[in-house]
């Protein structure tokens, strides 16, 4: 499409640059008077392109560029690419799907003048969601704004330092919910690594339990929220280190199989 | 009959002194062996034939290390043993065959000559090696060298053949077979065709695995790539509990030993489903489970997960529950009754509750010893959280001994039916491995080395 666009321009191009060098083979005519002028005639003037371009010139795909020019002294102006004979003040819209330069050829006594505007499409990667409504979907708002609760050692009581969290969890979810009323969240209660497997498997459960609870005092529907323990059986770090053991004790939000 | 005698006075003094200023000091506990034990020499086998003779030292080693490990009887050292060693029956002469005979022989052929000193045995294990038809055979027998006993056909108390491969394997599974024969004259429970149930995430998920009890044979029970784990067996050894996220959520399974088939389990509504302990009969069961929310408690059910009720409602955790294997009348479990997990003890109704851990540290993985008087368990005792070592206490004095000390963390025991050996997992060699050791602590070594083990189960049968 690329190609068959620039090579229609070159064409034409190509075709103006042959009359042109034509009329200089034609062999001299025999020189003659001129004939006089006119007192009050001016001499026609040349067409004169003002502007012509493209706002925005770059584009994607299906979205609309805007051609505008402005052109004197010329009886007839046309812009290629399918869109002909224009009037010379003007303004069109075009939805290029591929890159295009367009092509405005002015036409008047005194001759004729040429201009190009090119569209520059781009074509974003299909992955990334179109940035139309700049609203987070679901899978975002709970990766990112659903935080981890973190808990003491063998303990499953909320933290104080943690109350904030808590809060921007629950809205976060009443968001959520809202968005789809269907959707279900997993509560992951998670230990660190030295404590028996077997207790914490039971502690894991009450840390679960217990994030769910004061998620459902701050209203959060009770209804959404699944809880499951895992115990030590996925921590995030394995090194010994108190650092570590304080990020594995922590509740974790995903969403139900 | 199970006559392991643990010498209290022996092994309970030096924990009295044990604080957490000498928490590096390694007590290990001893079994007394009882003076009046039956004492027994057994001769170094020799073998004919060409890949058999090889095969001897191995086997020779394997029968002393099994009777020296074991509690019920005292080895005599070879060093004390008669210059001539008789193979077969046909080298023993009786005591009055050769009273008169000029020179006096070469000691050793008399069954007198080992009742008396040095030796001085009670009784003597003697035999030989050879190859037939491509197997390693060996002919083993044993003798009471009591001296009121003058016929040699009366005084044989077996003879029998061990064929097994003709490798290094086959040497070791004859010597295992032909040293238990000699223990079960004394109540020895065989080791010889138990197994060792355990977790293993050499697949790269946590499956339940099975292997022979001395490490041959290891093969996955469980195949599906979630986390199969927490695995108990029940007494009659047919069937393996076990807790598996298969379907999401922590869930008790059971599956058939006989056929390696999932049994039917009926699951309660809850957050968690786990830790099954089996009565004595293997008909009921205890596990702990969140069915009425809050902190896991212990329930009691058939077998199959049916006529499910409460025992347990103290508002805290309440995990590994385990019945006394003797009495089936106690259940042991770990409780945060006191805050940090500590091991308690009560009836099979939940009721009468005490506590038998010390309440210091974090007490867990308790594990009933075959003959329900003492439990092994994990104890941190004054180290830092994890740092987890072997103990054994009796549940009756509540006196303890160290069995592991400055060796990584060690946790999850088990006692072997003999009631003289406990497999345990330890991370002493970087990931957790499954080791297995005397009860008195001595002789650990490992039984596998592939992936991450641990949670091994002794199953309490021969199947």
């Amino acid at each position: 499409m690329i190609k068959h666009k620039i090579s229609l321009a070159l064409l034409s191009a190509l075709l103006l640059g042959l009359s042109a060098g034509c009329q200089k083979k034609v062999p001299p005519a025999p020189p003659q008077a001129p004939a006089p002028l006119p007192e009050n005639t001016p001499p026609a003037a040349k067409p004169s392109i003002g502007y012509f371009a493209a706002e925005p010139t770059t584009v994607t795909v299906g979205q609309p560029s805007s051609l505008r020019w402005s052109v004197t002294n010329a009886t007839s102006v046309t812009i290629d690419s399918g869109i002909g004979e224009v009037s010379p003040n003007g303004r069109r819209g075009v939805y290029p799907t591929a890159t295009t330069t367009y092509h405005l050829t002015a036409t008047g006594p005194g001759g004729t003048a040429g201009a190009d505007a090119t569209v520059t499409v781009s074509t974003p990667p299909p992955p990334v969601p179109v940035p139309t409504s700049g609203q987070p979907s679901i899978q975002e708002i709970l990766a990112k704004q659903v935080q981890d609760v973190h808990f003491e050692y063998d303990k499953s009581d909320l933290r104080g330092e943690d109350q904030a969290i808590i809060q921007g969890d629950a809205s976060a979810l009443r968001t959520i919910f809202q968005m789809d009323p269907n959707f279900i969240v997993t509560i992951e209660g998670h230990c660190d690594e030295r404590g028996s497997a077997e207790y914490n498997l039971a502690l894991g459960d009450r840390r679960a339990a217990a994030t769910k609870d004061a998620l459902i005092s701050l209203g959060v529907p009770g209804d959404k929220l699944k809880t499951v323990s895992f115990g030590k059986e996925r921590p995030i770090c394995t090194e010994a280190l108190e650092d570590c053991y304080a990020r594995n004790r922590r509740a974790h939000f995903s969403a139900a199989q | 009959m199970r006559t392991l005698t643990i010498s209290i006075s022996l092994l309970f003094t030096p924990v009295l002194t044990l604080g957490i200023a000498s928490a590096r000091q390694q007590v290990v506990g001893t079994i007394e062996k009882n003076p009046g034990k039956p004492h027994i020499a057994v001769t170094d086998f020799r073998a004919t034939g060409t890949t058999a003779p090889s095969l001897m030292a191995v086997f020779n080693s394997t029968v002393q290390s099994d009777l020296q490990s074991s509690p019920l009887i005292n080895f005599i050292p070879k060093t004390l043993y008669p210059l001539r060693i008789p193979q077969v029956p046909n080298d023993l002469v009786t005591g009055e065959a050769s009273a008169n005979a000029k020179p006096a022989p070469i000691p050793g052929y008399r069954l007198a000559d080992w009742f008396a000193a040095p030796a001085q045995a009670n009784y003597l294990g003697m035999g030989y090696g050879a190859e037939d038809r491509g197997l390693f055979v060996v002919f083993g027998y044993f003798y009471t060298t009591a001296p009121n006993i003058t016929d040699l056909q009366q005084a044989q108390i077996f003879g029998k053949v061990y064929t097994g491969s003709l490798d290094q394997n086959g040497a070791i599974d004859a010597a295992h077979h032909y040293a238990a024969d000699m223990l079960a004259q004394f109540g020895g429970t065989s080791l010889v065709g138990t197994h060792i149930v355990f977790v293993s995430d050499r697949t790269g998920s946590k499956e339940i695995w099975v292997m022979n009890w001395d490490g041959t044979d290891q093969h996955q029970i469980t195949k599906y790539g979630s986390i199969s784990t927490f695995p108990s067996v029940s007494p009659d050894g047919r069937i393996v509990a076990f807790t598996t996220y298969a379907t999401g959520y922590p869930a008790i399974q059971l599956f058939s030993l006989d056929t390696n088939r999932k049994l039917p389990f009926y699951n309660q509504r809850a957050s968690m489903n786990a830790f099954v302990t089996f009565t004595p009969d293997s008909k009921q069961i205890v596990f702990s489970s969140t069915a009425a929310g809050g902190a896991a408690q212990l329930y009691m059910a058939n077998a199959d997960g049916s006529g499910f009720r409460r025992l347990t409602n103290s508002g805290v955790i309440e995990v590994e529950a385990k019945i006394n294997p003797k009495t089936g009348t106690d259940i042991v479990d770990v409780s945060g009754r006191s805050g940090l997990p500590q091991i308690y003890k009560m009836n099979i109704e939940g009721a009468d509750v005490q506590r038998l851990s010390a309440g210091t540290g974090e007490a867990t993985n308790p594990a009933w010893s075959p003959d329900g008087s003492h439990i092994a368990f994990a104890w941190t005792k004054g180290f830092e959280p994890g740092n987890y070592n072997i103990f054994v206490m009796d549940v009756v004095t509540r006196e303890t001994v160290q069995l592991t000390a400055n060796e990584g963390r060690n946790e999850n025991p088990s006692w072997a039916p003999d009631g003289a050996h406990i497999v345990f997992a330890s991370k002493r060699a970087g990931r957790s491995q499954i080791w297995v050791m005397n009860a008195d602590g001595t002789g650990k070594h490992p039984l596998t080395d592939k992936g991450g083990n641990e949670k091994p189960v002794w199953v309490n049968a021969e199947k």
